[in-house]
C-alpha cells in the first residue's frame, strides 16, 4: 500500500470511528428526550395547583397527590439522613485511612457486592430485618434503612472516588503548614472533593426516590387519607402510586398516572439541575 | 557556617528537644509559641541560638550522614551538608537523584509518604528534627513548604494565607489580618489583591497561586522555606517575579529550593549542592556542595561540569 493510500484508509477508519461513536452518543440524546416528551405530552395535563395540594379520591381516579408526594418527600429525607453520614464516612475512611490489608478488601468487595443485588432483594432484606426482626413494623424509617442499604454503595463509591481525585500535593501543602491529617481532610480535602461527592449522592437518592421494590414490603401503602405525621407510620410514596394505579385500579386515570410520574421525574430532575448549577459554579474555579 | 551539634555542654540535641517540647506546650494552651521565644529563656538551649545569631541569624540545617530508603529502595546514601541560615541553597542534579527526598527530609513530611527511613542526623540551629520527642507538626511550622505546581486551597486569597495561623490557634480578626498583609507583602502579592482578599484563590494566574503560596508558607512566620522547583509550572514572567520575591525573602528566612535549570541556580542561589544518582541499583549520593559561583565556574567534581554543561540529565 502507498503512503497516501495507507494515509487514505486510515482517514477513512478514523471518520467511521467517529460517525460510529456519534450515532452512540447521539441515540441517547434521542432516547432521553423521547422518555422525558412522552411522560411531559402525556402527564402535563394533569399538573395544577388542586393536583398538586390535594388528597387523592375515588382510589386515585381523581383528586391530586399531595400524601403521595410528602410521603416520597419524607422517605427520601429520611434514606438521606441515615446515607449522607454513613456514606461520606465511609468514603473518607477507604480514601484516607484504610490501611491495605485483608479487612479493607472484604470492605470493598462488600460495597461492590451490595452495589450488583436487585432493589426487590433489598425490599425483602427489609421486610425480613426492620420490620419484622428490628420490629419497627411497615413504617417510613423501615423503608428508609431499606433504600438506604440500597444507596450507600453509590454513596461511598462516589465519595472515595472524589476523595481520590485531589491531588496529593493539596493534603500535602497542609500538613506542611502543620495542619493535623483531621484539620486536612475536614479544611481542604472535603471542600475540595464536595462537587464530587454531592453528585454522586443526589444519583442514589434520585435513585432511591424512584423505587418501587424496596418499599413494598416496607411501608409503602396504596390509599392513605393524611400525610404520614410520625417516622412509624405508613406513606404512600410516587413510584408506588404509579405502580399501584396502574395494575391494581381497574379503569385508572391515565393522565393523571402520568402527571403522578411526571411530578417524581421533574422533582428529581430540578433537585440535579440545581446542584449541577452549584457544581459549575464551583468547578469554573477549579484548576487541576 | 558550621553549627555544632553538641554545644553548651550538656548537648544542644536534647536541649533541642526539651525546647521543641516545651513550644508544644505552649500551643496546647491555644497560644502558640515560637523556637524564637523560648530562646529569650534561660533554658541551656540559649547556647545554640547564640551560636546561631551570632552568625547571622536562626534557620540553619546541619545534616550529618542522611540517608533515605523508601521501603526497601535505598534512594539517598551518606549525605551531609550545613545549610547556612538566611542564604538561598539550590540543590540540583538530574531527576530522580532524591532532591525532593532531601527536601522533605527538612521539614519530615517523609513521615507522610508511609514506608520510608531516614538515618543519620538532620539538626536545625543544632536541634536533631528527627529526634522522638520533637512533633513534625512544630517543626513544620518553622520549616515551611512551596510545591512545584501552585496549589492554593480551595478557599478565599485571605484564608488561603490566614490557614497557618489558624493552625496554630490564632482566632482574633485583627491579629489574623495583619498576618495576612505582611505575608502577602513578603511574597510580593499585597499589591495586586489587596482589594480582593475575599476572592476565590483559583481566581488568581498561575504565577500569583504561586507567590499566594509562598505568602501561605510565610504566615506561620518560618525560620526556613523549601521550595521544590516552584516555578517550573510558570511561564518566564512569573519565574522571574518568584526569583525577584526569593531575593527580597533571603534576608529574613532561609531559603533551600530545588531547580532544574541551571540558570536560575545560578542566579539566585547562595549555595549550591549537586546530587548524582549513577545507577538504579545504587543510592544517590551528594556529590559536591559549595559556593554556587565556584560551583558553576570551576567545580570541584568533573561530574558536577558534565551535569551543569549539560551532560547528564
Ligand atoms: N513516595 C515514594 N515512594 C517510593 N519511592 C519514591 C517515592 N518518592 C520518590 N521515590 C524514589 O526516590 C528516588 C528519588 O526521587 P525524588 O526525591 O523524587 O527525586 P528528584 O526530586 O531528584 O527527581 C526516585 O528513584 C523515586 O522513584
Ligand atoms: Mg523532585
Amino acid at each position: 500500500m502507498s503512503t497516501s493510500a495507507r494515509v487514505r484508509s486510515a482517514r477513512k477508519a478514523d471518520m467511521t470511528a467517529r460517525v460510529v461513536t456519534g450515532v452512540a452518543a447521539g441515540s441517547i440524546v434521542a432516547v432521553a428526550v423521547f422518555v422525558l416528551g412522552y411522560i411531559v405530552y402525556h402527564g402535563i395535563g394533569a399538573i395544577d395547583w388542586t393536583f398538586l395540594t390535594s388528597i387523592p379520591k375515588d382510589q386515585g381516579r381523581a383528586g391530586g397527590i399531595f400524601p403521595v408526594i410528602m410521603g416520597t418527600v419524607f422517605v427520601t429525607a429520611g434514606t438521606a439522613a441515615l446515607t449522607l453520614p454513613i456514606g461520606v464516612f465511609a468514603g473518607i475512611y477507604l480514601a484516607e485511612y484504610a490501611p491495605r490489608n485483608f479487612a479493607t478488601r472484604a470492605i470493598r468487595l462488600s460495597i461492590t457486592n451490595m452495589a450488583g443485588v436487585p432493589s426487590i432483594v433489598y425490599g425483602l432484606f427489609g421486610l425480613a430485618a426492620f420490620v419484622l426482626l428490628a420490629g419497627f413494623g411497615r413504617s417510613i424509617i423501615a423503608a428508609a434503612l431499606t433504600l438506604t442499604c440500597m444507596t450507600l454503595p453509590v454513596v461511598i463509591t462516589a465519595t472515595e472516588e472524589a476523595l481520590r481525585q485531589i491531588p496529593a500535593d493539596l493534603r500535602q501543602a497542609s500538613l506542611a503548614l502543620g495542619a493535623t491529617r483531621l484539620r486536612t481532610i475536614r479544611k481542604v480535602v472535603l471542600p475540595a472533593a464536595a462537587p464530587g461527592i454531592i453528585t454522586g449522592s443526589i444519583l442514589g437518592l434520585a435513585r432511591a426516590a424512584g423505587e418501587t421494590a424496596p418499599i413494598l414490603f416496607t411501608g409503602a401503602v396504596f390509599q392513605m387519607r393524611r400525610i404520614p405525621d410520625s417516622p412509624t407510620s405508613q406513606f404512600m410514596a410516587l413510584p408506588y402510586h404509579v405502580y399501584a394505579q396502574v395494575t391494581s385500579v381497574p379503569g385508572w386515570n391515565r393522565t393523571l398516572v402520568w402527571g403522578t410520574a411526571l411530578v417524581l421525574v421533574a422533582g428529581i430532575s430540578i433537585v440535579s439541575i440545581l446542584a449541577a448549577a452549584w457544581r459549575s459554579a464551583q468547578r469554573r474555579r477549579v484548576t487541576w | 557556617m558550621v553549627i555544632p551539634l553538641h554545644v553548651s555542654g550538656n548537648g544542644g540535641i536534647a536541649a533541642g528537644m526539651r525546647n521543641l517540647n516545651a513550644g508544644s506546650g505552649g500551643a496546647d494552651e491555644g497560644e502558640p509559641r515560637f523556637l524564637r521565644e523560648e530562646d529569650e529563656g534561660d533554658d541551656p538551649v540559649v547556647g545554640v541560638s547564640a551560636v546561631a545569631e551570632a552568625e547571622g541569624g536562626l534557620g540553619a540545617f546541619a545534616l550529618a550522614d542522611v540517608s533515605v530508603s523508601y521501603g526497601r529502595d535505598r534512594v539517598l546514601e551518606g549525605v551531609s551538608m550545613d545549610i547556612p541560615a538566611q542564604k538561598v541553597t539550590a540543590l540540583i542534579g538530574p531527576s530522580g537523584c532524591g532532591k525532593s527526598t532531601l527536601l522533605r527530609c527538612l521539614n519530615r513530611m517523609n513521615d507522610e509518604y508511609g514506608d520510608v527511613r531516614v538515618t543519620g542526623t538532620i539538626a536545625l540551629d543544632g536541634q536533631d528534627v528527627m529526634a522522638k520527642g520533637v512533633d513534625p507538626v512544630e517543626l513544620r511550622m518553622r520549616v515551611g513548604q512551596v510545591f512545584q505546581r501552585p496549589n492554593p486551597f480551595p478557599m478565599t486569597i485571605f484564608e488561603n494565607v490566614a490557614y497557618g495561623p489558624r493552625t496554630q490557634g490564632i482566632r482574633a480578626r485583627d491579629e489574623l489580618s495583619a498576618v495576612v498583609e505582611e505575608s502577602l507583602r513578603g511574597a510580593a502579592l499585597w499589591d495586586e489583591v489587596k482589594n480582593s482578599l475575599k476572592k476565590h484563590a483559583f481566581e488568581l494566574s498561575g504565577g500569583q497561586q504561586q507567590r499566594l503560596c509562598i505568602a501561605r508558607a510565610l504566615a506561620t512566620k518560618p525560620e526556613v522555606i523549601l521550595m521544590d522547583e516552584p516555578a517550573s509550572a510558570l511561564d518566564p514572567i512569573s519565574t522571574q517575579q518568584i526569583e525577584d520575591t526569593i531575593a527580597e525573602l533571603k534576608s529574613t528566612v532561609t531559603i533551600v529550593i530545588v531547580t532544574h535549570n541551571m540558570q536560575q541556580a545560578a542566579r539566585i542561589s547562595d549555595l549550591t549542592a549537586f546530587m548524582l544518582r549513577e545507577s538504579l541499583d545504587r543510592p544517590a549520593h551528594l556529590i559536591e556542595v559549595g559556593d554556587t559561583k565556584h560551583m558553576f565556574t570551576n567545580p570541584d567534581d568533573p561530574r558536577t561540569e558534565s551535569y551543569i554543561t549539560g551532560r547528564f540529565g
